[in-house]
């Protein structure tokens, strides 16, 4: 009964279906061409697309295409490409000890590019996309090292960590925790701590500092050294200079003393290859502190020491 | 009065039956929701007792005629006002998380962290806003279309109701850290359960009012909502077979595994964008966009050409979703061409909306509303065409995991169903609330420039971000090695996000035009102003047809 009578619409001439519900009516326009042979030749192109890569499934497979193509051997083909072009290169890295690396000026440079990225994956997340660290995470842009910055001395702490309790060969130094553990008093700690804040150049010398200083030489300089200067092979920090890992303040330097820290870096051994490690050894190297290797010879009397 | 006394016990009876459940309850998270079950049970057992009287409460802005020559208007005016509180609550929750992401400091652990807030954002706009627009102009068209009120009144009320919990229920698991951990049915299986009892119902009221036509034909509009409400359902149900770990916790485990699993999720997803925010809305672009432009159809041809192929075509549309990934290459294939031929079916929709201001093209100048709706099949048709674009492989392995799909989806949801949803309910509040006008048409014209200018910025954004993202993602040096760290890939961004973010604040600034233009619209005032044009209204003809029903 909403059946209206067909009429010609007036704007547009063309003829309504004849259809009304709650006053809206329908034009009889076909279907615009342009539409529609687009339409057919989306449908013919997904049929020829079909045709030559896999498409229908069926019982025992699904057809695998005329080109053949399948996303696992086309991703397994670019790598193994990949990896053939960079073969020699990183077998001439293999082979190469680390300490002689500068020594070819390409093939550092190729495993310093090579070590960026792997920085970016692996280590940005603790030392900070411009690898200037943080708290508790070394800067490794200067020239301030803990367990030493020869390229040598850089492998082995990315080879082996620093205090992964699993591993024998980890970098280990543990700090007493002279507060926590009731070695010394809260003054004796106020003390070192004021001694500390004269030998690094913040604090005037004072009373509280030449305390601490006798207590600096009974407790601390087994490992910081006598004048504070640190020690790479325990990894001890150098106190004298204004480079801190944890802090400088009064504050921070007495929760260090009173609790210790006890920073630990992953063993990258464990995950990379020695190639990558060698890379990476490179790029940590070049950010601006690396120190040449020198190898101590065995007998300095007969023989020259060796600079790379 | 027994009646009333068997219906308060009934509550009563589930008040303490979720009491127990609370104590008994394995986890914080379903203790509180059963909590939120019983103190719903309470106040309508309180409410039956009490013998109030519903109409009165739901007060004289809510109250509808009892009169059968009346269409049955109550839902939809609750709909219309829910629609208005969700939009506002989902585009809140999408600037601060676009804020979270500028400024991270802005991640308040644990209840409003970004992981928890996106959901809910997510949620928010599709399934409540949307959700809501889309189950009250559908009880709104199928009844005008029909000319019949509404079939099972009670049922219809129940939908509403219903939807709400549901609603609730979700969002305040996703704050608790409920989760099913699948993108777009993050809700548990219990809130799964509740929502199929619901859409059930709803499926019944709208085809039962189809059924109890006065109309020879079915229009258009119904056939998508009815496409929209059937595929919801099977998705919903399919997509959310899980098995819970305890009928007494929130967890549970999804019947599939793997890259079935994936498959499944992505099939779901990708119809929810198909069925949910394509032909439902296109259902309302059908009835409103011909009402308000007082122009026919432009092609009853091309309705059902596109209707049929759409809707055929979407559902094997998923896999793109998946490109690259552990699902076999055949499926990624025909996601890819199926996506591909959806695209002159999408346009199909658009050129139907479009070309029906044939004979009214001025109407753009004029009328505010007929603006949006313009401004909102042209998202529609830009998105229809990027979505196909980006399903194609080799354009997918750049934007794929990147923000371009987040610009992809926002030009789509601001541009397409915001602006169709403002549109609508722009045409619905003065006939529903039978005003001569809207409160201020000028103010529509502000919220169509703030909404417009909105989405501009978070598109543009969108697309620069994501496409140097995807660009930074695949840089290799000439060594063979990727140049850049994801950190500063994110740095890149920022400038975007921040654009993202003031983009979304011009959008959510629109929306609360429009809480302020409906609110006043309720409250009976008209803004005294210079008049633009706007669609008649004779309320002499929106009525059913009574005592003379077709079949």
């Amino acid at each position: 009964m909403a059946d209206t009578k067909k009429r010609i619409d007036e704007p547009t001439g063309t003829e309504t279906v004849g259809h009304e519900w709650d006053g809206i009516e329908e034009l009889n326009t076909p279907l615009p061409r342009w539409w529609l042979w687009t339409f057919y030749a989306t449908i013919i192109w997904a049929l020829v697309y079909t045709v030559f890569y896999p498409a229908w499934p069926g019982i025992a497979g699904y057809t695998k295409g005329l080109l053949g193509w399948s996303s696992e051997e086309e991703l397994a083909e670019e790598m193994a490409e990949e990896a053939e072009r960079r073969a020699p290169i990183l077998e001439a890295i293999a082979a190469t000890p680390i300490e002689r690396l500068p020594e070819d000026s390409e093939l550092l440079r190729f495993a310093q590019v090579g070590g960026e990225s792997l920085f970016k994956n692996y280590c940005v997340q603790c030392h900070g996309t411009g690898a200037a660290g943080g708290k508790g995470y070394p800067n490794l842009n200067d020239d301030e090292w803990l367990w030493g910055g020869d390229m040598k001395a850089i492998q082995y702490t990315l080879e082996h960590g620093i205090r992964n309790p699993d591993h024998d060969e980890t970098r280990f130094s543990m700090m007493p925790a002279f507060g926590r553990d009731g070695l010394l008093s809260e003054e004796e700690i106020a003390d070192v701590t004021a001694h500390v804040r004269v030998i690094s150049g913040q604090a005037d010398p004072s009373e509280a500092a030449v305390r601490g200083a006798e207590i600096f030489g009974q407790q601390c300089a087994v490992c910081h050294g006598p004048e504070g200067a640190g020690d790479r092979e325990q990894g001890a920090p150098n106190l004298t200079d204004a480079i801190w890992l944890y802090g400088g303040d009064t504050e921070t330097i007495r929760q260090t003393v009173r609790n210790s820290r006890y920073g630990v870096m992953p063993r990258f051994g464990a995950r990379l290859n020695p190639v990558e490690i060698k890379m990476l050894t490179a790029y940590v190297h070049s950010r601006g502190g690396g120190e040449d290797f020198v190898e101590v010879a065995e007998n300095p009397e007969t023989e020259v020491d060796e600079r790379p | 009065m027994d009646v009333v006394l068997t219906r308060a016990f009934g509550w009563f009876a589930l008040f303490l039956l979720t009491t127990v459940g609370v104590v008994l309850a394995e986890d914080t998270g379903f203790a509180i929701h059963l909590a939120t079950v019983g103190a719903a049970a309470l106040i309508l057992g309180w409410l039956t007792l009490s013998n109030t009287d519903f109409e009165a409460v739901s007060g004289r802005i809510l109250r509808a005629p009892a009169d059968p020559g009346r269409y049955d208007d109550d839902p939809i005016r609750w709909g219309v006002i829910a629609t208005v509180f969700w939009g506002i609550a989902g585009f809140l929750a999408g600037v601060f998380i676009a804020l979270q992401l500028t400024f991270p400091q802005l991640n308040l652990e644990p209840y409003l962290n970004f992981g928890r807030l996106r959901p809910l954002h997510t949620s928010a706009v599709i399934f409540a806003f949307g959700g809501n627009a889309l189950i009250a102009t559908s009880f709104y068209v199928v009844q005008r279309t029909c000319r019949a009120r509404l079939f099972a009144p009670g049922l219809a009320r129940f939908v509403f109701w219903g939807y709400q919990l549901f609603i609730v229920l979700a969002a305040t698991g996703y704050l608790l850290g409920i989760t099913a951990g699948k993108e777009y049915a993050e809700p548990e299986w219990y809130v799964d359960l509740w929502l199929t009892i619901v859409w059930v119902a709803y499926a019944v009221v709208f085809i039962g009012t189809i059924v109890k036509r006065s109309e020879p034909h079915i229009y258009v509009a119904n056939w998508f909502y009815l496409a929209f409400i059937l595929t919801i359902a099977m998705l919903h149900i399919v997509n959310n077979l899980t098995m819970p770990v305890s009928l007494l916790g929130s967890k549970s485990y999804s019947a599939f595994a793997g890259v079935q699993d994936a498959l499944t999720q992505w099939w779901y997803g990708h119809n929810a964008v198909g069925f949910f925010l394509t032909a439902g809305f296109l259902a309302m672009m059908y009835y409103f966009v011909p009402k308000q432009a007082d122009r026919p159809i432009y092609s009853y041809r091309l309705s059902i050409i596109h209707f049929w192929s759409l809707i055929f075509l979407y559902i094997w549309a998923g896999p793109h979703h998946l490109h690259y990934t552990a699902l076999p290459d055949w499926a990624q294939t025909l996601g890819m061409v199926f996506s591909v031929m959806l695209w002159m079916p999408s346009w199909g929709g658009m050129i139907n909306g479009l070309m029906t201001l044939n004979g009214a093209w001025d109407k753009i100048r004029t009328d505010p509303i007929i603006r949006m709706m313009v401004m909102a099949l042209a998202f529609y048709g830009m998105s229809t065409f990027e979505g196909p674009m980006l399903s194609i492989r080799s354009v997918n392995s750049l934007s794929h995991y990147t923000d371009w799909t987040i610009g992809h989806v926002h030009s789509g949801a601001l541009g397409w169903n915001g602006m169709i949803t403002f549109a609508s309910i722009y045409f619905l509040v003065p006939r529903l609330w039978r005003r001569e006008r809207l409160y201020s048409l000028r103010m529509v014209n502000w919220h169509f420039w703030l909404a417009t200018v909105g989405i501009v910025l978070y598109a543009a954004a969108m697309w620069v971000a994501g496409i140097m993202q995807g660009l930074m993602w695949r840089e290799y040096g000439a060594d063979g090695y990727l140049v850049y760290a994801f950190s500063e890939v994110t740095e890149a961004m920022l400038p975007m996000y921040l654009i993202r973010a003031v983009g979304g604040l011009l959008y959510l600034a629109g929306a609360f035009l429009m809480v302020w233009n409906v609110w006043m619209t309720i409250a009976g005032r008209v803004r005294d102003e210079k008049p633009m044009h706007s669609a008649p209204y004779d309320e002499a003809a929106d009525r059913p047809l009574v005592g003379q029903p077709a079949e």
